[in-house]
């Protein structure tokens, strides 16, 4: 395995990844993920809904934990409207995703309303995982488009051949996506801070699965963020003796940023205009990402250790 | 009928919440600490995700076939290896010890 070693491993944001790469890297979870839409066919058709009402779902919903809750309270008699309740608050955490894109891949606003279809885990996963805009915006569509097809042509395969395939947990596909996002999370996870939160978000995400409906302990694993950069925040002025620290305190990483430099890139990135993603603006991106976070956390870091 | 009824609350509920992050106007996304929140939740989220793909049964926590598949998963990416190596050891994985333990 180790002469594997390709220097584009996935979702690892380097300057210099090419295109090619982000399109192979988008077209693996795509696929992987994608796959996974026979499942839902299988489970759908074995709930008891009919084929055209399995389709329907992966077309119109498209995001897969939601179109499993459903089906799952339909097949356990739920009335509807908890039922689509429940997929709702599966769907919430795409609102999340979508600020973060929306920064990140900086739509014009007539492309938003069909860009939003495809804002889901994996999808913003992989935007996630990309140095510059230009190659977010490729993961982005290469991901959105690959997992839609196969998702929706694999849906109505499980659904067609229900009875024939039987247990599709015997294939493991179940583990492709938690494989999926541990491979594009892994990277993202630079800094303490990221560190903290991610496994804070376990914690919550795990903790509270066994006394909340579904779908809530996810959002309320949310909270790590805020949590972390508050603890973040409490810390830093009290090591350094900054004064003008006390404006930006919940925020760790502008607080101690030592080089003003930064700033000015910081700033561009989200005010950037629709559909300007430039070449100079994309440099400001890797910036902000990589430069500011390993910098901003010299600090936070130690002090956790 | 009911199933439509859920299958289009769904659809339409799920959609608009998805539209409704990237309609957020740009000036509030400016405030540093929004950013930071912005660029932290998704990684708290996935995160979460992933720990309950592996580790949830309903609403019960467990440890079974997925464990081992996410575990070689880990290895095989700590050994750099492309993407579709790391998905392909989780699924071989799983279906490996499902197939021992019956």
């Amino acid at each position: 395995m180790a002469e594997q070693t390709a220097p584009a491993r996935a979702g690892t944001p380097s300057p210099a990844k090419s295109d090619a790469a982000v399109v192979r890297d988008a077209l693996g979870v795509g696929v992987a993920v994608g796959l996974s839409g026979f499942a839902f066919g299988v489970t759908a058709a074995g709930s008891g809904l009919t084929l055209l009402q399995t389709c329907a779902l992966s077309l119109l919903v498209f995001t897969g934990a939601s179109q499993f809750a459903l089906v799952g309270a339909l097949a356990a008699g739920g009335n509807p409207y908890t039922a689509a309740a429940g997929a709702f608050f599966l769907g919430v955490r795409n609102t999340f995703y979508g600020l973060r894109l929306s920064q990140l891949l900086a739509l014009p606003r007539a492309v938003r309303p069909f860009a939003a279809h495809w804002v889901i885990d994996e999808t913003t996963a992989v935007s996630l995982a990309q140095p510059t805009r230009r190659a977010a915006r490729i993961g982005f569509t290469v991901t959105g488009a690959t997992l839609y097809v196969l998702w929706n042509l694999t849906t109505l395969l499980g659904a067609l051949g229900a009875e024939a395939i039987g247990d599709t947990d015997a294939w493991g596909l179940d583990a492709a996506g938690p494989a999926v996002f541990l491979a594009l999370l892994a990277p993202m996870l630079t800094s303490t801070t990221e560190r903290a939160v991610a496994a804070l978000a376990v914690v919550i995400g795990l903790g509270l699965l066994p006394v909340l409906p579904a779908g809530v302990p996810v959002l309320l694993a949310a909270l790590a963020a805020p949590a972390v950069l508050y603890v973040a925040g409490r810390r830093s002025p009290a090591r350094e003796d900054t004064t003008d620290d006390a404006p930006h305190g919940t925020d760790g990483r502008d607080a101690h940023d030592p080089d003003p430099a930064t700033d000015p890139g910081t700033r561009t990135e989200s005010a950037t205009g629709p559909g300007t993603g430039t070449a100079a603006d994309t440099g400001d991106d890797t910036h902000d990402q990589r430069g500011d976070d390993q910098r901003g956390h010299d600090g936070t870091g130690q002090a956790e250790r | 009928m009911t199933v439509w009824i859920a299958i289009g609350l769904t659809a339409v509920s799920c959609y608009a919440v998805k539209l409704l992050g990237l309609l957020v106007p740009a000036g509030v996304l400016e405030r540093p600490l929004v950013r930071r929140m912005a660029a932290l939740v998704p990684v708290a989220l996935l995160a979460a995700l992933t720990a309950q793909q592996t580790f949830a049964d309903g609403r019960a926590v467990v440890l079974d076939a997925r464990a081992a598949g996410l575990a070689a998963a880990a290895v095989v990416l700590l050994l750099r290896a492309p993407f579709l190596f790391v998905v392909a050891a989780a699924v071989i994985v799983t279906a490996g010890v499902r197939a021992m333990t019956g």
